[in-house]
């Protein structure tokens, strides 16, 4: 086998000169027993991997959603009946119920949407301008910037639940170091910024912020690295300040970063859960659909079709982002 | 450019006059604001740790925010005594160390295909691998979950005979979810080897694997250092997969482990910040070790959009 492509790829270099890219087209295209083998098992383990742990179940989820289930027992296809007990119609199927009743009459979704989003403007408003500056301050080499870069981007290092176990220190109601700088740990006036429904979902955000800036700044600073310099002589040699520079010249040129920039911003905001989880469970002013999603399926409730059909709602949410990255970044291939 | 023009004033002057007067008072602002940035960065970091380095009896006696009477390493003996941390970080290692081998070992065997043989749905597959490591991790715990209680294993891989509560389950989970990222970058990676070398190779009659493991391989090596570097990290931080398909607290890796032994200590907050300190400890060390192959990692990742 190895000799039949040997003689091909002989016979291809020696035609090379004529014409060499159909000969060598041909060449990779006509692949030996051996070669489809190793293709095969190159290809097919993970792919088999990828769909039975992560595509599989998210067709699953979907299909789950339109059932009513606590997760014992079987599933059928029989349409729910109404006025029956839950326990006799388990497994059956509940068409958009589950949907209906998450946007009429579940508490927590309304809320967790809305704490979605406020995840997200605050991701979009503070943290990605902050980590834009970051990178290109860093980028414009002033003294220490390497110490900067490191000390900045230091906490996306940590994990999300260590975030939140070294935040606590920071925000406890009686021993807090903000707490004590502002003279507010007494019983009487003591500000409880993690247990207050009002103001914990901020107090978190500050620590997701923390951490998300350097992320950005990170991401940021690759992309300004390959910003070709030439760009910016030229528009110094132009007369344009560095204000102008930037955002008439090195912003656009930019555009690949900055989607990539919105596509994390957006997804991160989505995947949202460690921070609140480790906090308090993410209840009591921390619901986002992450944690309504989990607690549903794998909580004390089982509610498992309902707690899909939440998972299904973030799943078409997300699939906005990832439609937008994936297009973006697979156009050009498609043209080439 | 900035530099260049400072070191050679001669140059720089007569092209932009004016930004020479801006530049001391921009150079002075940026400084400041990055050093403040930075003590802000720093600070709960460095308040957690200096809670670590004090006894208990001192901050009960004069409160966490006073200054220090005694320092002591004495809470980072007891975390690691106490709450056997040993154990939980070898479970991290069990998990980690493997589920990043095999993520790579996988996704360069994928990338590779789908850059060097031409199978038809090459962008369809590309576009499934990535798009699979985008999706928030809630989107599928539900099947899975159910997957993992009917999967059987062998004893010797999980005390439980089953997938869920197992290490090698969160093995599975870890690299069939990484893929896709690691995919996407190392396919970004190898498109830019020069379409000569594969042409020398095939005149010397390389087969598929030889070009795969011979050439492609030793090429990404840069690129497949630093995709390690950011699985150790994400891996090793993982808290989802850890406590939605574990069961059992004491065959969790160590930063999900670290929210039962908060509860544990509830009462000793020193013990905590110790604890939470040596969690910390392999990500910065694998940080500092590797901080450019991490910046270049992520530009890998990043500038292809």
């Amino acid at each position: 086998m190895s000799s039949t492509s040997h003689a091909d790829t002989a016979a291809a270099a020696q035609d090379g000169a004529t014409a060499p890219v159909p000969r060598r087209r041909r060449g990779v295209r006509r692949l030996s027993l051996r070669d489809r083998i190793v293709v095969a098992v190159l290809l097919g383990i993970p792919l088999l991997l990828d769909l039975a742990f992560v595509w599989f179940p998210a067709i699953g989820t979907a299909l789950l959603s339109f059932t009513k289930w606590n997760g014992v027992g079987s599933l059928h296809t029989q349409t729910c009946k109404p006025n029956v007990p839950s326990i006799l119609n388990n497994g059956c199927w509940y068409g958009v119920q589950n949907y209906h009743q998450a946007a009429t009459i579940y508490p927590e979704f309304w809320p967790a949407v809305r704490h979605n989003l406020i995840w997200l403007a605050v991701f979009v408003v503070i943290a990605t301008p902050l980590g834009m500056l970051f990178a290109v301050l860093i980028d414009r080499g002033i003294r220490g910037s390497r110490m900067y870069q490191s000390i900045l981007f230091l906490p996306v290092m940590l994990s999300l639940a260590l975030v939140g176990i070294i935040w606590e220190f920071m925000y406890s109601q009686n021993y807090g170091l903000i707490n004590t700088v502002i003279g507010h740990t007494s019983d009487s006036n003591a500000i409880d910024w993690l247990g207050n429904p009002h103001l914990n979902l901020w107090s978190v955000l500050v620590e997701a912020t923390w951490r998300q800036s350097g992320y950005v700044m990170v991401l940021y600073l690759a992309g300004l690295k390959a910003v070709d310099p030439t760009l910016r002589e030229a528009a110094t040699v132009d007369g344009a300040n560095a204000w102008q520079t930037f955002w008439r010249v090195v912003f656009p040129v930019m555009k690949p970063i900055n989607i990539v920039v919105m596509v994390v911003t957006v997804i991160e905001s989505l995947r949202a859960f460690d921070l609140v989880y480790i906090t308090n469970k993410g209840i009591n002013g921390l619901e986002l659909l992450s944690v309504l999603v989990t607690s549903n399926i794998v909580g004390e409730t089982q509610r498992v079709g309902f707690g899909s059909a939440l998972g299904v709602v973030l799943l078409v949410i997300s699939l906005v982002p990832i439609s937008v990255f994936l297009y973006q970044t697979f156009r050009r291939e498609e043209a080439s | 450019m900035t530099t260049e023009a400072l070191t050679r004033p001669g140059t720089a002057v007569p092209s932009a006059p004016g930004r020479r007067r801006t530049r001391p008072w921009g150079q002075l602002a940026s400084q400041a604001f990055l050093i403040v940035a930075s003590v802000l960065w720093l600070l709960p970091i460095a308040f957690a740790l200096y809670v670590a380095v004090r006894p208990y009896s001192d901050t009960r006696k004069y409160g966490y925010v006073s200054l220090p009477h005694h320092l002591t390493l004495k809470n980072f003996s007891d975390a690691w005594t106490q709450s056997d941390m040993l154990h939980f970080f070898w479970n991290s290692v069990l998990i980690t160390v493997p589920a990043v081998i095999i993520v790579l070992a996988l996704a360069s065997g994928v990338a590779f295909v789908l850059t060097r043989v031409d199978v038809k749905v090459n962008i369809a597959l590309l576009i499934l691998f990535t798009a699979g490591n985008l999706l928030p991790q809630q989107v599928i715990i539900t099947p899975l979950y159910r997957l993992y209680l009917k999967i059987t294993l062998p004893h010797f891989l999980s005390d439980s005979g089953l997938m869920y509560n197992s290490i090698f389950g969160l093995i599975a989970i870890n690299v069939a979810f990484q893929l896709g990222f690691c995919v996407f970058v190392l396919s970004n990676y190898m498109k830019s080897v020069p379409e000569e070398m594969y042409e020398a190779a095939l005149v010397d009659g390389a087969s598929l694997w030889t070009r795969f493991w011979r050439l492609t391989i030793p090429l990404c090596r840069p690129a497949l250092a630093a995709l390690a570097t950011l699985l150790t990290t994400w891996i090793y931080n993982d808290f989802f997969w850890a406590i939605t398909l574990m069961s059992s607290g004491d065959k969790r890796p160590v930063t999900s482990a670290l929210a039962n032994l908060q509860g544990q200590f509830v009462s000793n907050q020193n013990l905590i910040a110790a604890a939470a300190m040596i969690a910390a400890v392999p990500t910065l060390v694998v940080y500092i070790l590797l901080q450019k192959q991490f910046i270049a990692g992520l530009s890998l990742g990043a500038s292809k959009g």
